[in-house]
């Protein structure tokens, strides 16, 4: 049997992402096995530019209530710290002000008066740009320069805060840290190096416990916990029911990471190269040897913006003949709806593109299926027009109503009519957004982008009159 | 010669906008010894499968845990007006009919 550990600094991760479902069991069993914080983040890239580019969260605002509730009463009940990283999905300033609005409402409701300090990472496009002429921006693979105009064009740019500001907040008496754009490992890691914990178990228990079960046997079981000390860490599910084991604990090193050895981290590195993974009994994993290498202090910075425009249309399609030729079918419609567009609209097109992309084919991959296949039953037919505005976009899927109504397979053969789920046949989906940068920023420290601000006993006043 | 998925499991998923990983969990060690330096699943294969500059492919063998892990940079950053899988979790589908 593996001896455990003392003295260390124990951390309750209760969920992957504020908004996804904590559960207040797993929380009291944190709370009960001695957390001395509580931390996880609430937002990600993972669902792509739109987010940052809006500012508006991923998850519902009843989601993220009914998760941050429960946490707030716990961090009340236990007087422990509650830190959220990346708050309303992309960690901008409007978005942790949209999740600050939500904890006075709460704490409103609940009768709670915790001293909550905001962080804020979003970053001027001018002074980035200065930066990069000071040679402070530096670009990541695949990108190889910078383009001066690329800061101007982003709608938000948010710079990713390690553990430092958080760390501040709560020496300066914050409860609750609201974060801005936190790497998610920082979040989790930040309390343990406060406290004096190895900066290398502190790292990789933020990295293993940042998706909360994920690196546990049933992945979709609850959060973990993890207990930090000065050489080592322990991870072990809240849920009695769930497990960690030696293999799913190493595994997440695997996850959303281009390296499965190292993490660069604001102001250095983590290398878990010589780590080891230990089970101490049927639930609980033992790790050491991992090791945090400090280096010049930078933050990442993530920028997006929107661009153009789309509108879509859907047809099912059962036609046999159609689906033993889907690829000969979608050529010659693409090339006919394209031909239409510049026929019927000219120039007022703009540049535009016509994307067709059957659903139960080939949809997904968009390459061309080699070798013989079996004929699906149906396919699910999506239509994407995109253009410089909405009312183009539209324009060109309402030109090429007919033809995507009613093309059959040969020229010869009677019009056959597709089957439509929706009226009006199109849907105008908006703006597409696009990520605009991947880059680093050289800070002196980790403080000097981020803004902290408390929302002293006033802000909770004004938000309970 | 066996396929891919008869001797591993396969996942795919972004890692950050700009790249997606692979990873391969070879069913045992045996699995992992024989194939892991398998040339289809080399940096070269990989990258006319994947249409990327097999230059930039990160490649790792983990024989601990018999998993070998590449990454790729994605062809357009994630999110762009063409994407089709915006979390890069479908990706390794095309890795599972490799013959080895």
């Amino acid at each position: 049997m593996t001896e455990r550990l003392t003295n260390t600094i124990n951390v309750l991760v209760p969920v992957g992402a504020v908004g996804a479902g904590v559960r207040d069991s797993d929380v009291q069993h944190g709370l009960a096995a001695g957390a001395h914080a509580i931390a996880c983040d609430a937002g990600s890239t993972d669902s792509g530019p739109a987010y940052l580019a809006t500012g508006r969260s991923k998850y519902s605002r009843d989601a993220v209530k009914a998760d941050l509730a429960i946490l707030m009463r716990a961090q009340a009940v236990a007087a422990i710290p509650l830190l959220i990283g990346s708050c309303g999905t992309s960690g901008c300033d409007m978005a942790v002000d949209w999740m600050r609005d939500i904890a006075l409402e709460i704490a409103r409701e609940e009768g709670l008066s915790p001293r909550i300090a905001t962080l804020y990472s979003e970053q001027d496009a001018a002074f980035l740009a200065e930066a990069a002429t000071d040679g402070r921006i530096i670009p990541l693979a695949p990108f190889t320069g910078t383009d001066l105009a690329v800061f101007a064009e982003c709608d938000h740019i948010v710079a990713l805060m390690g553990p430092e500001p958080y760390i501040a907040a709560l020496r300066a008496g914050a409860d609750i840290v609201l974060g801005g754009r936190t790497t998610d490992t920082a979040v989790i890691a930040a309390v343990p190096l406060m406290h004096g914990a190895g900066a290398g178990p502190a790292w990789h228990a933020g990295k293993t416990a940042e998706c909360g079960g994920q690196c546990t046997v049933t992945t979709r079981d609850g959060g973990v916990m993890v207990r930090v000390g000065h050489h080592a860490f322990e991870v072990e599910p809240l849920s009695p029911h769930n497990a960690c084991t030696p293999a799913t604990v190493s595994a997440h090193m695997l996850y959303e990471n281009t390296d499965p050895f190292e993490l660069l981290e604001p102001g250095g590195v983590l290398d878990v190269r010589h780590a080891t993974y230990v089970a101490v009994d049927d639930r609980i994993v033992l790790v050491s040897g991992s090791c945090f290498n400090a280096m010049p202090y930078t933050m990442k910075l993530e920028g997006a913006a929107g661009s153009d425009f789309q509108t879509i249309m859907l047809v099912g399609i059962q036609d046999r003949g159609v689906l033993g030729e889907i690829d000969r079918f979608i050529a010659q419609m693409h090339a006919y709806l394209t031909g239409r567009v510049e026929a019927a609209m000219g120039e007022r097109a703009g540049r535009f593109d016509i994307s067709l992309r059957p659903y139960g084919w080939n949809a997904v991959s968009g390459s061309v299926i080699g070798g013989p296949q079996p004929v699906p039953r149906e396919i699910g037919l999506l239509f994407v027009a995109t253009a410089a505005s909405q009312e183009i976009a539209t324009q060109i899927a309402k030109t090429c109503n007919p033809a995507f109504f009613h093309m059959p397979l040969d020229p010869d053969q009677e019009l056959p009519s597709y089957a439509f789920p929706f009226s009006p046949a199109e849907t105008e989906r908006g703006q597409v957004f696009d990520f605009k940068l991947n880059h680093v920023v050289r800070v002196d420290d980790g403080m000097q982008l981020v803004r902290t601000i408390f929302c002293d006993k006033d802000a909770l006043l004004d938000a309970q009159a | 010669m066996p396929k891919l998925s008869d001797v591993c499991h396969v996942r795919s998923k972004n890692a950050g906008p700009f790249w997606i990983t692979l990873d391969l969990f070879f069913a045992d060690r045996q699995a992992f010894d024989l194939y892991a330096d398998d040339a289809s699943l080399g940096a070269a294969a990989i990258a006319r499968l994947f249409e990327v500059d097999a230059g930039l492919i990160k490649r790792f063998a983990l024989p601990d845990l018999f998993v070998v892990k590449l990454s790729y940079p994605r062809a357009v950053p994630q999110g762009g007006y063409l994407e089709r899988d915006m979390h890069g979790g479908q990706q390794y589908v095309r890795l599972l009919d490799l013959e080895l």
